[in-house]
């Protein structure tokens, strides 16, 4: 991924820069277990009316790490990685991001949700909106950013999606991984520090898949905690730093992807990695 | 078989490409394809040919030979302005003239619907105008309102060239509505006209715009309380939609007309025209919040979510996310709710107001013009007619407009 952007930062107030790997104060990919806890999860646990779908989810996600979520359909895997943003309401146990917890209080809601960006499988990009308009609408509203502002920080993260060019476009005039490319865009400029991906590539033709998992990898490095449900194994064995096996509500297994493809520990992981690894 | 693929390199061998076979073009060719294709298509084509010939030109002659049309120039003004005085009538092309500048700018500024918005207007003026040259109002009147019509040709030339911020359009309007009720009702020095002397297509118009520009925001506002959380705001909503619903047109005049005064101070006099207006208002809000409330439920789940994702709010959800989407998808559904409002409006004869068909049923019965029904109703079609298509022309450009990147 070409990286322009060691111009010097004109604005101190991000907190960190998606793609600027060398600058980036905070702890690289493969982070240390000495990074700060950025999300700690106890005891989640979610119904939809009489269907349990989370059953205890612990977790701790520390600053700079990226995970791969990964289960059978219908494990809970969306719901999970939504409970953090609040998209669901979890009914017990304890959710808290960047130090705030997530309770009824819609100030603790909108204050996460500052902080947490989110990329769909649908892309979910607002038809009636350029692509500009898009990205922008979030740091205008939001942020409270002045337009040249956002619009500024736009055009520098449509090039680092590689899609300078397409900024006057509507969503529906490109291609399925140039609109996923926006959206990631979109989350981005919220400045988020944490990055929540929900099967981004499922929905994509083959040919498109990999022009986003480049632009997911090289947010990786430069240092973003991401938290991905993907089925992309490649990009698993590559670029997370620890995957995690969820089935039936409840996390199986985890550990670094060297562990999990080469030696797991329980047998339902090594049956379902068998599948998807034909 | 290498020149072939030289010249033609797309093309597989054996399969080159051809124009259309001949008898598909012109208008020949689209003559025999679609009326004389078969020998049944033929007979019917040849039979309906006749009838329709046979009408048009039993219309025609009627129309240029027998037709009494003086009925309709010698009363002009009155299917025009009703009974509105006859010495404050400039008032009323004045009021015009604002809406024309505006409108003028609109289309110069916005092109696509606006233009044809303004097509319209100056058309329709032109033909005022031309009517009112033959009429006793005089060549004076005839040159103010083919006055207005070159002024809204002229700024939209200009804005053209020049477009006006969008703002500006905004504040053009609100200023041209006030106005226009300012300049019509009178009041600050000039002499006061109450709304129940208005008539004809000035009323029309007024009951018609008046009651479309107060019915929008209010039928918003309830398709979105009807969605509301709160149990209160929601049931108010349902039983005000439903309840408004179930009831006639009619029925909601009279009760305006009769119940509203009972529920103000008694020095309070409103006039009859401002109660229907009211009505119509409250009648088209509830069908329009039901349009807008299917609107609403055909935005995917997707779009709040990736809203609430980069942190809007729920206020800014609807008012950036859902609701543009929601009524992009309702333009033609509102549409074609406020051309029935505008073919209503003739209801309000029922609480002896006379818009322009009531005006025609005034003029009937005065004994000159008796037994020229034919003229004045086929007139009154027109005119509605011309209405009602203008607003669907413009609505179709709109939708072709916002069809932009939705694919
Ligand atoms: N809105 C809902 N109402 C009721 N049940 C739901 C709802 N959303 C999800 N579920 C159920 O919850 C369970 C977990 O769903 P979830 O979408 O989290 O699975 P997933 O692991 O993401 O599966 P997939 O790989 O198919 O996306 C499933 O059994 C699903 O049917
Ligand atoms: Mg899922």
């Amino acid at each position: 991924m070409s990286d322009p952007a060691s111009q010097p930062r004109t604005d101190p107030v991000l907190p960190t820069d998606p793609f600027v790997s060398s600058a980036a104060p905070g702890p690289a990919s493969g982070s240390a277990s000495d990074a700060p806890v950025i999300i700690e999860c106890q005891d989640v646990h979610k119904w939809y009316g009489d269907h349990h779908v989370l059953r205890g989810i612990d977790m701790t996600v520390r600053q700079g790490e990226v995970l791969v979520i990964f289960g059978p359909s219908g494990s809970g895997k969306s719901t999970f990685i939504r409970t953090l943003n609040r998209l669901e309401e979890h009914q017990r146990g304890r959710i808290v991001v960047d130090g705030i917890e997530l309770t009824t209080d819609v100030r603790n809601i909108a204050a996460i949700r500052r902080e947490v960006g989110m990329v769909f499988q649908q892309f979910n990009l607002f038809p009636h909106l350029t692509v500009l308009q898009n990205i922008t609408l979030g740091p205008i509203r939001v942020r409270g950013w002045t337009r040249e502002k956002a619009e500024e920080e736009a055009h520098r993260l449509l090039t680092r999606v590689g899609i300078p060019e397409q900024a006057l476009k509507y969503p529906l005039q490109l291609s399925g991984g140039q609109q996923q490319r926006v959206a990631i865009a979109r989350a981005l400029a919220m400045q988020p520090r944490v990055m929540l991906f929900d099967e981004p590539t499922s929905a994509l033709d083959p040919e498109m898949i990999s022009e986003v998992l480049d632009v997911m990898q090289g947010l990786a490095r430069s240092g973003m905690t991401m938290l991905c449900v993907t089925h992309e194994m490649g990009f698993a064995r590559h670029v997370a730093d620890r995957m995690v096996f969820m089935d039936d509500g409840v996390i199986v297994e985890q550990g670094p992807p060297t562990q999990i493809f080469e030696a797991p520990e329980q047998e339902r992981t090594k049956r379902f990695l068998a599948q998807i690894l034909h | 078989m290498t020149d072939v693929l030289s010249t033609r390199p797309m093309d597989p061998p054996g399969a080159p490409r051809l124009p259309p076979p001949r008898e598909e073009r012109g208008i020949v060719g689209w003559l025999r394809h679609n009326l004389f294709r078969t020998w049944r298509d033929s007979i019917v084509s040849v039979v309906l040919l006749v009838i329709i010939g046979l009408v048009v030109v039993q219309l025609l002659e009627w129309a240029l030979l027998s037709a009494r049309w003086g009925v309709i120039t010698q009363n002009l003004r009155l299917f025009l302005i009703g009974l509105y005085p006859a010495d404050e009538a400039w008032r009323v092309w004045l009021s015009l003239t604002v809406v024309s500048v505006v409108a003028g700018a609109q289309a110069g500024t916005r092109g696509g619907y606006s233009r044809t918005i303004a097509v319209w207007l100056i058309a329709g003026q032109l033909t005022v105008a031309i009517l009112a040259l033959l009429s006793p109002m005089g060549p004076l009147v005839a040159a103010a309102i083919a006055a207005n019509a070159g002024l809204t040709l002229v700024v939209q030339l200009a804005t053209a060239k020049r477009p006006l911020p969008g703002r500006v359009l905004t504040i053009g309007w609100l200023v041209s509505l006030v106005a226009t009720l300012v300049l019509l009702h009178g009041g600050a020095g000039i002499p006061v006209v109450r709304p129940d002397a208005w008539g004809g297509l000035l009323l029309t118009f007024m009951l018609a715009s008046v009651s479309i520009v107060l019915s929008f925001p209010l039928g918003v506002a309830l398709a979105l309380g009807r969605r509301s959380r709160l149990p209160a705001i929601r049931l108010l909503a349902t039983a005000f939609i439903e309840i408004v619903r179930g009831v006639p047109l009619v029925s909601i005049l009279y009760l305006s007309s009769i119940l509203l005064p009972l529920f103000l101070p008694g020095d309070l006099r409103i006039d009859q025209v401002v109660r229907a207006m009211g009505g119509m208002t409250l009648f088209t809000a509830a069908y329009l919040a039901e349009n807008v409330r299917g609107g609403l439920q055909a935005v995917p789940r997707g779009q709040v979510e990736a809203a609430q994702a980069i942190g809007l709010s729920g206020v800014q959800i609807d008012r950036f996310i859902v609701l543009p989407q929601a009524l992009r998808m309702t333009i033609p559904a509102n549409v074609g709710l406020f051309i029935s409002l505008l073919k209503d409006t003739t209801l309000v004869v029922i609480v002896s107001l006379l818009e322009i068909l009531g005006i025609g049923r005034a003029v009937l019965a005065q004994a000159e013009w008796l037994g020229a029904s034919f003229e004045v109703y086929a007139f009154i079609a027109i005119v509605f007619f011309v209405l009602s298509y203008s607003m669907a022309h413009a609505s179709y450009r709109l939708e072709a407009a916002l069809g932009v990147g939705r694919r």
